[in-house]
C-alpha cells in the first residue's frame, strides 16, 4: 500500500479511474459532480487519454457506447437530472451488453432540484430508468476510501460479465475529504473482448454491435440471454454489510453517507441499552435479500433510513416478507437525517 | 499575524482555506478587532463559511456569503455588501477565497480596491491534497493562482493535515517541501496551522507563527 493523502470523493472516483485502466471519459458538468471532470481534464492528457466534454449528457453516454464497443475501459459522470438525460443511450448499451461505469452522485429531485445530497434516484438506477428489461449493477460506497475500491471494482464487473455498471454515490459522498490509501497496483480483470468492434484486417468475421433486432423470436431469444446474465450476476456479486445485528433490538437498513450517521447512532443507542444492528447494502441491485432474510426473526423490528420519500425500504419489505414491521424514515430535498431523530425514531418503534 | 487590514486566503482547492480561515478570524475578533469574514467561495457548493454563521455572528463576526450560498441554487452571485467593506475601514477583513485559479478568479474583481489598502495574501498549502504535493506541484499552483487574482502572494500557509489522521509528522514533512517553494519563489512561510491537540505537539519551526485552529466545519455523522 502507498502513502495517505487526502481526496475529495469525486477526486477519487477519478483517481480509481485511471489506475483501473480507463483512458476515456466523457461527460457534462454539473455540481455536485463537477470535479470528477476537471479531474480528468487535467490527468488524461498525461496518460494520453481521451477528455471530452461533451455537447450533452445523452451525446457523453453514447461516446461511451462507441469507446466501449472498440473495447476500451471507459465511463462517465453526471448528478440526477443528468442521469436521467442519458438514459436513453443507458437502455441501448445495456442490450448491446456494453461494459462501461457509470457515475451518479445524486442530488435532490425531482426536476432540476437542488445541488444538495439526497438519495432519490434509488429507483431509477436498481429498477430500471431506461425502458426494457435490463440490469446494471449498482455499488454504494459510505466512504471515501470504499469509493476507490468499488470503482475499479466496478469496472472489473462491467468487464467481466459485459454490463453497464453503476457507482451511485450522494452528494456528500461526493464533495467530503476523507484519507485514502492507493495500492501500489489495481487487481484488473483481463477479460477476452473479441467481441468488439476493432477491425478486421479482413482476417475474420465482422463483429456487429447491436441493440436492434427485427425478428421477435430473436429478441426473446436475446432477453433470455440478458436474463440469464443477470440471474448469474445476482449469485456472484451481490455485497452487503450486517453490522451488530446479533441480538439487535431493531435492525436499521442504510446505504452511503446515511449509513455512517447510524455507526454513530449504534454507539449512542448502546449507553441507553439498546442494541441497534446495520444491514448496510453495497450493492443496491443485485439487492442482497439474503441478509436480510438471515436476520429477519432477530429483531422487533426493522428500520430503514433514507435520503428520499421511501425507495430502497420497498425492497427491504420484500425480503423481511411480513416477518417484523419494517419502518420508515427519511428526508428529502437536500436535507441530511441526524443521529437525534433517528435516535428518537428508534425509541419510539420499542415503546 | 493579525495585523492587515484585509487578509486573503486563497489556496487549492481542499487545502484547508476555509477553515483556516474561519480560525484566523475568531482569533482577530478575539484580539479585540472589529472583524468580518467574506465567503468569495463560487467554486465550491458544500463545506463552507456559510455553514457556521450562527456561529462567528454570536461572536461577534460579520458574515458575508454569496447570495445564494447553501441553499440549492448554485448561481456564482457576488453581493454588493462587499463593497461596503472597502468603505468602512473599520473592519478587518478575511476573505475566504474559492479553490485553484477558477476560484481566484472571484477576487480579481476586486483587486483594484485591495491594492490600495493594507493587505496580506496567504498561500493555504496541504502537502497530502494531490496537485499540490511536491515543490514543482505547489509552484505551478501558486502561479496559476496570482495570475488569476491578480495579486502576489506574500506569504505561505503550512496546513498540511489529513482531518483525523493528522500527525505532527505531516507538518514537518511540509515544512521540508515548502522550504524548497520558499527559497525558489523567495516567498517565506506566514504560519503553521492546524488542530491545537496536533499541532501543540509539533517540535520544529519554532521561529514560525502558529495558528492554533478549532474544527468548524463538519460532517453530517459528526452532528448530533
Amino acid at each position: 500500500m502507498g502513502e495517505k493523502i487526502l481526496m475529495k470523493g469525486n477526486e477519487v472516483i477519478a483517481e480509481a479511474a485511471l489506475r483501473a485502466g480507463c483512458r476515456h471519459y466523457f461527460g457534462y458538468p454539473i455540481t455536485p459532480q463537477t470535479e470528477i471532470a476537471h479531474y480528468f481534464a487535467k490527468k488524461m492528457p498525461q496518460y494520453g487519454g481521451t477528455f471530452i466534454q461533451a455537447e450533452s449528457e445523452v451525446a457523453a453516454m453514447n461516446m461511451v457506447y462507441g469507446a466501449a464497443s472498440a473495447g476500451a475501459r471507459v465511463m462517465t459522470s453526471s448528478s440526477s437530472p443528468g442521469i436521467s438525460l442519458k438514459q436513453e443511450a443507458i437502455s441501448y448499451a445495456a442490450c448491446a451488453e456494453l461494459p462501461a461505469v457509470i457515475v451518479n452522485i445524486m442530488r435532490a429531485g425531482p426536476g432540476l432540484g437542488g445541488i444538495l445530497a439526497a438519495q432519490s434516484d434509488y429507483f431509477q438506477a436498481t429498477k430500471g430508468g431506461g425502458h426494457g428489461d435490463y440490469r446494471m449493477v449498482v455499488l454504494a460506497p459510505s466512504s471515501v476510501q470504499e469509493l476507490y475500491e468499488l470503482v475499479v471494482e466496478a469496472f472489473n464487473i462491467a468487464d467481466r460479465y459485459r454490463t453497464l455498471c453503476m457507482i451511485m454515490g450522494d452528494g456528500m459522498l461526493g464533495q467530503m475529504m476523507e484519507a485514502v490509501e492507493f495500492k501500489d497496483k489495481e487487481d484488473i480483470y483481463q477479460a477476452d473482448k473479441s467481441w468488439a468492434v476493432t477491425g478486421t484486417e479482413m482476417k475474420r468475421d465482422h463483429n456487429i454491435i447491436t441493440s436492434i433486432y427485427i425478428d421477435p423470436e430473436v429478441l426473446e431469444k436475446h432477453n433470455l440471454k440478458l436474463q440469464e446474465k443477470y440471474r448469474k450476476i445476482a449469485e456472484n456479486e451481490t455485497r452487503v454489510e450486517a453490522y451488530n445485528c446479533d441480538g439487535a433490538d431493531v435492525i436499521v437498513a442504510a446505504y452511503g453517507t446515511v449509513a455512517r450517521i447510524i455507526k454513530n447512532v449504534i454507539k449512542t443507542a448502546e449507553k441507553e441499552g439498546i442494541k441497534v444492528g446495520l444491514i448496510r447494502p453495497i450493492t443496491l441491485w443485485p439487492f442482497p435479500a439474503a441478509a436480510f432474510e438471515k436476520y429477519a426473526e432477530v429483531p422487533q423490528a426493522f428500520l430503514t433510513v433514507e435520503m428520499s420519500s421511501g425507495q430502497m425500504v420497498e425492497d427491504v419489505r420484500l425480503a423481511v416478507n411480513g416477518k417484523r414491521p419494517v419502518h420508515f424514515l427519511g428526508r428529502m430535498g437536500g436535507m441530511i437525517p441526524t443521529q437525534k431523530e433517528i435516535l428518537e425514531k428508534i425509541r419510539e418503534i420499542l415503546k | 499575524m493579525f495585523d492587515e487590514r484585509i487578509t486573503i486566503f486563497t489556496g487549492h482547492f481542499g487545502s484547508g482555506k476555509t477553515e483556516v480561515a474561519v480560525n484566523y478570524a475568531r482569533q482577530t475578533a478575539r484580539a479585540g478587532k472589529k472583524t468580518a469574514i467574506v465567503d468569495l467561495d463560487i467554486v465550491n457548493p458544500f463545506f463552507r463559511t456559510a455553514d457556521v454563521r450562527s456561529g462567528l455572528e454570536a461572536e461577534g463576526i460579520r458574515v458575508i456569503t454569496p447570495v445564494y450560498a447553501n441553499t440549492n441554487v448554485d448561481v456564482p452571485s457576488l453581493p454588493a455588501e462587499i463593497s461596503t467593506m472597502f468603505e468602512d475601514r473599520s473592519y478587518s477583513v478575511i476573505f475566504d477565497v474559492g479553490g485553484d485559479d477558477l476560484g481566484a478568479r472571484a477576487v480579481s474583481r476586486y483587486r483594484d480596491q485591495i491594492v490600495r489598502e493594507d493587505y496580506i495574501h496567504y498561500f493555504v498549502v496541504n502537502t497530502r491534497r494531490p496537485m499540490t504535493r511536491t515543490p514543482e506541484e505547489i509552484i505551478r499552483m501558486i502561479l496559476e493562482i496570482q495570475d488569476s487574482a491578480g495579486l502576489k502572494v506574500d506569504k505561505l500557509v503550512n496546513n498540511a493535515n489529513m482531518l483525523g489522521e493528522s500527525t505532527p509528522e505531516l507538518l514537518a514533512e511540509a515544512s521540508e517541501i515548502l522550504g524548497v517553494v520558499s527559497d525558489r519563489l523567495s516567498i517565506p512561510v506566514g504560519f503553521i496551522s492546524g488542530m491545537e491537540e496536533v499541532l501543540s505537539s509539533y517540535e520544529g519551526d519554532r521561529g514560525i507563527e502558529r495558528l492554533y485552529m478549532k474544527k468548524n466545519i463538519r460532517l453530517p455523522w459528526e452532528l448530533p
